[in-house]
């Protein structure tokens, strides 16, 4: 039943979840913002809001200073790569539990969630040696690995529950009609999970395109994606806040526009099966 | 085509025996019907049939084959949903396709198929919608359409009904038996309804705790149900049992005697009782009448134009030759 609610209340509520989202958007703003003042003005005291000097000064100088493009094509690689790769062994895991679960289904998802409360630091030693030793150390290969591998059991977490609601009974009927389990898989699991699957693709790209402890540790200069980039900026000569600010937004700008336009999909894939 | 032997199948689930060691034959063209309380095994039985759940002992032959350790799709075998389990993302045509598409079946024979069981089922209309545009008679009919464009050696049905409204039951009831007769394929149904048993099968199966009570026809476990289980299953209004020194002077532990088969009027009879709440359907009258000395209370069939009031006296005459007994095991004495 609909709860009664008055237009004041309804004012109110729709004023309080505005602050909130500006609150949690200013400081993107406020990069923005920066990126287009110059370096005297980015840390003028007050600090200058919406008047003074726009300038594309900062942008020609990054631009100019590295080059954006390799550092964009990595982080692409690597978004895309580890989410496809994810993928590929994601869905076979997710269905198995999903649909022949064991005993020790529960304890196996609890125990992969678990690896994500381990701090990262905590293994970089073994791993930073093991890609020595393996020879992808600075390779766009090896960090889709290792991001893949990171981001595993959210996908898999993620696909497990889109799973679940699919009921039982369909892909019985699939399996009736004389379908194998590639069929199976392929014509009646996906097309029915696909908003499942197309928003935790989309989550892991964000994820994966936003990783930065792997991302800096694991890459000098071959393989470095744009958190490397943004990082280059803040250097020991001093911070340059109008030229960092520039370098972020160029490095969060495609993600940033791509949850734009995917931000339907993506709200609908983590609230599925909320309502039924 | 289309011969089904059950030797000694038998099902655990962990330690929970479903089904003990069970044989069961279901011949060419037969319509049979699983039919009990809900729990009793018989959707169990019907997915080890059609292959969805591993028998843990025993075997299944089709055709004089053994398809034990067939996967469900190998063993020539069609079934129709409870929740009818259409694929939401095609249309109905691509639905009823899906299985001749399985089975690489070329694109002609293909269409003359569906148009065939479209024609049949009156779905000509709708090929072209989803099925979430279909109301839950045509959706039933997509899913009998899905089994019968293959040309299953036997159709499995559980509980096809459940989800329908009580008209549409009724209407569908039928259509599946006109079906049957016009495929003349076997087909195994599982409900829960005895009324669609009686109605539909050539032979009823009725099971308890996974146990095969009695196999017979529907009016063979009418007249000589073998034991109280099933006396008291089969038959709508359920038959009344009596204990006690009434059930002695038959020289039985217990009688039963149906609801059809006990007179009542005001003028005398062999047993006394008053009357309780009464059921009119119009073409008859269910009186619940609670005799003196008796534990539970009758249940009497009585002409639509019958008229006790609540609390009138009435007299019971039992019809002797229908008279079933029973002895303290509760079989058929």
């Amino acid at each position: 039943m609909a709860r009664a609610v008055t237009t004041k209340r309804k004012a109110l509520n729709t004023l309080f979840a505005w602050s909130i989202g500006l609150l949690i958007f200013f400081p993107i703003l406020w990069t923005i913002l920066t990126s287009f003042k110059t370096e005297a003005q980015a840390i003028s005291d007050p600090p200058v809001f919406l008047f003074f000097d726009w300038t594309l000064e900062n942008y020609s100088v990054v631009m100019e200073r590295s080059n954006y493009m390799r550092f964009l094509w990595n982080s692409i690689f690597i978004a895309v790569g580890s989410t496809i790769l994810g993928m590929i062994i994601a869905v076979p895991a997710a269905w198995s539990m999903a649909f022949v679960p064991s005993n020790r289904t529960k304890d196996i998802l609890l125990w992969m969630l678990s690896t994500k409360m381990l701090p990262a630091v905590g293994v970089l030693y073994p791993i930073y040696l093991i890609f020595i030793k393996l020879g992808i150390l600075d390779t766009r290969i090896g960090l889709t690995i290792i991001l893949m591998l990171i981001n595993l059991p959210i996908i898999i977490w993620m696909l497990y529950t889109y799973f679940k609601e699919i009921p039982g009974e369909i892909l019985e009927a699939a399996r009736m009609d004389g379908a194998g389990l590639g069929q199976e898989v392929l014509y009646v699991l996906t097309p029915m999970a696909l908003p499942g699957i197309a928003s935790t693709m989309l989550l892991n790209i964000i994820l994966a395109w936003n990783e930065a402890f792997w991302t800096l540790n694991l890459t000098a200069a071959k393989a470095a994606p744009l958190t490397a980039f943004i990082a280059s900026y803040s250097s020991p000569e001093g911070l340059f806040y109008a030229k960092l600010s520039a370098a972020s937004t160029m490095a969060i700008a495609p993600i940033l526009i791509m949850g734009w336009f995917s931000q339907k999909q993506l709200v609908r894939g983590l609230t599925f099966g909320a309502v039924k | 085509m289309g011969r089904i032997t059950l030797n000694k199948v038998e099902k655990s689930f962990g330690d929970v025996k479903v089904i003990p060691p069970l044989d069961l034959e279901i011949n060419e063209g037969e319509f049979v019907v699983f039919v009990g309380p809900s729990g009793c095994g018989k959707s169990t039985l019907l997915r080890l049939i059609a292959g969805l759940e591993d028998v843990s002992g025993g075997e299944i032959r089709i055709d004089d084959q053994n398809a034990t350790e067939l996967p469900p799709a190998k063993r020539g075998l069609a079934m129709v949903f409870q929740s009818y389990a259409l694929y939401p993302h095609m249309s109905v045509r691509k639905n009823i396709a899906f299985p001749l598409r399985m089975a690489k079946m070329d694109k002609a024979e293909q269409d003359r198929r569906i148009e065939n069981a479209a024609r049949v089922l009156n779905l000509t209309d709708y090929l072209d919608r989803k099925p979430g545009q279909l109301s839950g008679g045509q959706r039933q009919r997509v899913a009998i359409g899905r089994a019968i464009v293959r040309e299953p050696a036997a159709f499995l049905f559980d509980e096809p009904l459940s989800n329908l409204d009580a008209a549409l039951r009724v209407g569908m009831r039928m259509e599946i038996s006109e079906l049957h007769k016009k495929l003349e394929t076997t087909m195994v149904y599982v409900t829960h309804d005895q009324v669609e048993a009686m109605t539909m099968a050539d032979k009823i199966v009725v099971l308890q705790a996974g146990v095969i009570e009695q196999v017979g026809s529907p009016l063979e476990l009418y007249r000589a149900p073998r034991n109280r289980f099933v006396a008291g299953f089969i038959g709508s209004p359920k038959m009344n049992f009596v204990e006690g020194p009434e059930a002695a002077k038959h020289n039985a532990f217990c009688i039963g005697i149906r609801p059809e088969h006990i007179a009542v009027s005001r003028d005398g009879g062999d047993w006394v009782g008053t009357v309780g709440v009464a059921e009119h359907l119009g073409s008859d009258t269910f009186f619940h009448v609670t005799c003196d000395g008796f534990k539970d209370v009758m249940t009497i069939r009585a002409p639509g134009d019958v008229d006790f009031k609540y609390g009138d006296r009435v007299f019971l005459t039992p019809d002797l030759s229908q008279i079933h007994k029973f002895d303290d095991k509760g079989l058929r004495a």
